[in-house]
């Protein structure tokens, strides 16, 4: 019966028939024949250009991690790591305080930023739609806080709260920080959300699961590899910051006493120690400076297979 | 194409075991079986899908008029050309209307001649049996058209590449009868030309539509053969009781 039906379909529109199959394969296969051979060529052209490219882009760095292990690696030993500096000259003691303030520093600041920026991210992504006005401004302000000069940044926190509460602290560096943080994490959580196929949200709709719960747990966790790049890449960022933290921590040889009052850093340690005119400070500098890319380094490696085990575990 | 002891595993996982068969030309072979068995994974096998998948292995040779298609000088991108594929789910390029989905595989292969892109093109979308419903909007993008729709665009796609075998994965399951029954009348059509591989959980279109069937069970190949041998007397009792509907 069936059979009947097709064959009466396709007398009346002559439908699907393809005339000169055989034909039209050899002509297009000609043609296309022709480019496989200039595009063998221009295959072979485009690997080693960007070969390269690969290996202009890594001689500055190599020879930048190369320099700061050859001048940097005869500095470290167990005192640098945990001695406070010495006297001035003397290339005794440690950069020991510089450690413990960046790791508080950027660590209080990246909590600040990270939340304000994820769930703005996510409330540009998932919540405003087309010509928001207000989601535009929030975009708009958020992009001029990315082409913020750091110095002007570390104005701000010195006006907003060492002025304030009277005296250079961790609280001021953190929250300088995270200014230059959060415009980061908002615009790379807004642009990866945005990549998660609309048609997850809508199985999750069609489940009767609420917005802000689709949001947060589907969206959000469909893309949090790639958000978290973003984040290890923005800490990164403002782990090797200067200039804010001269304007808001000020820099000192003691540990960490209050999160009111001063702190060291590793950049600002770093910029201390080449300034002086001292062959051993000068070596303190390198080592200093290869522990502050080791840390940076060891923050990135730890990020990305805290995320694969996340990721493996749901199998 | 002949297939020789086909291996294949997903990161140690070992979905295919011992895969042999001899695919005839310018037939039409179903794959038939109960979900998971791994008949995807074996169509996919057949073109070399599986080198874009992270973490997939495959063993064993794959024959193309006495061509290994898993020889190392054998350029992937010839396989693909000679062997084309439907997916289960449509999947036009959103960005690009009718028409370009349709003339993409030609132009970005190097054919120039617009007229005969156009040709092709007409020819192609007419042979997925949608030229009537889209002739007057082909500058619409792809994914404007409906579900059913947009797998004939993806057909007429993979047939203006002009193949010599044709993969189709569940290819009607996403369609209504009317434009299933469209699809089936082409495949035997289009059987005068190429060589036809089709997954199919539909028991009576494999009977409808294809020469051959395989039935494949838990990654293995139970029984081939005549289609009519296969479903009439089917030699092997697991086959037997999957044909009456006992499981699957
Ligand atoms: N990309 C993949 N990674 C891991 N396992 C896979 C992958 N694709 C398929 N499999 C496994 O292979 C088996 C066969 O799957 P498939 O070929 O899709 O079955 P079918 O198409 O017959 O329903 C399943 O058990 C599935 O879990
Ligand atoms: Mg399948």
């Amino acid at each position: 019966m069936r059979k009947d039906k097709g064959n009466q379909d396709r007398k009346q529109d002559k439908g699907n028939q393809i005339p000169n199959y055989v034909n039209t394969q050899k002509t297009i296969l000609t043609m296309m024949e022709k480019t496989y051979k200039k595009r063998d060529y221009i295959n072979k052209s485009v690997t080693i250009i960007s070969i390269v490219c690969v290996i202009f882009a890594i001689i500055p760095l190599a020879s930048i991690l190369f320099e700061v292990v050859k001048n940097g690696i005869s500095a470290i030993s167990l005192e640098f790591l945990t001695e406070r500096p010495g006297a001035i000259g003397s290339g005794k003691g440690g950069i020991g305080p510089a450690i413990q303030g960046t790791l508080i520093v950027v660590g209080l600041g990246s909590l600040m930023a990270i939340p304000v920026g994820v769930l703005t991210g996510v409330y540009l992504s998932e919540y405003a739609s087309g010509n928001n006005k207000f989601a535009f401004g929030v975009r708009f302000f958020n992009d001029v806080l990315t082409g913020l000069p750091s110095i002007i940044v570390g104005i701000v926190g010195y006006i907003a709260i060492v002025l304030v509460i009277g005296s250079f602290s961790v609280i001021a560096g953190a929250f300088s920080l995270s200014l230059i943080m959060i415009p980061l994490v908002t615009r790379i959580t807004e642009e990866t959300l945005k990549v998660v196929p609309n048609s997850i949200r809508e199985a999750a709709h069609a489940l009767g699961i609420p917005k802000w719960r689709i949001s947060l747990f589907i969206v959000l966790k469909t893309a949090l590899s790639g958000v978290l790049t973003g984040i290890v890449l923005s800490i990164a960022r403002i782990a090797g910051e200067t200039a804010p933290l001269i304007m808001t921590i000020l820099g000192t040889s003691l540990f960490f006493t209050s999160f009111t009052g001063p702190v060291d850093a590793l950049p600002l340690r770093i910029w201390r120690l080449a300034s002086q005119p001292y062959e051993s400070a000068h070596a303190q500098g390198w080592g200093a400076a290869l522990i502050l890319i080791l840390i940076v380094l060891g923050l990135n490696i730890g990020l990305r297979l805290l995320s694969r085990k996340n990721i493996a575990s749901k199998h | 194409m002949k297939i020789n002891n086909l291996n294949v595993g997903f990161n140690k996982k070992e979905v295919l075991k011992k895969i042999n068969l001899d695919i005839t030309a310018k037939k039409v072979t179903a794959f038939i079986g109960p979900s998971g068995c791994g008949k995807t994974t074996l169509i996919r096998c057949l073109n070399r899908m599986h080198e874009m998948t992270q973490g997939a292995y495959v063993k064993g040779d794959i024959f193309l008029d006495n061509t290994n298609i898993y020889d190392q000088k054998v350029n992937p991108i010839t396989v693909k050309r000679r062997i084309g594929m439907v997916f289960q789910k449509p999947n036009p390029f959103p960005t690009m209307s009718i028409f370009d989905n349709v003339a993409s595989g030609l132009k970005l292969n190097g054919v120039k001649d617009k007229a005969l892109i156009q040709r092709i093109v007409k020819e192609s979308l007419e042979g997925a049996a949608l030229w009537e419903e889209v002739k007057n909007e082909l500058n619409q993008p792809g994914i404007s058209l409906s579900g059913g729709q947009q797998q004939r665009l993806c057909i007429a796609r993979s047939l203006a590449m002009h193949p010599e075998v044709l993969l189709m994965d569940e290819p009607t399951s996403a369609l209504d009868p009317i434009a299933s029954a469209k699809i089936e009348d082409l495949i035997h059509e289009l059987k005068k030309y190429l060589t036809i591989v089709i997954v199919t959980h539909n028991m009576q279109q494999a009977a409808r539509v294809s020469d051959y069937t395989a039935f494949m069970y838990l990654g293995e190949l139970i029984e081939f053969g005549k289609t009519k041998e296969i479903f009439e007397n089917p030699k092997k009792e697991l086959t037997e009781r999957y044909l009456s509907g006992k499981f699957g």
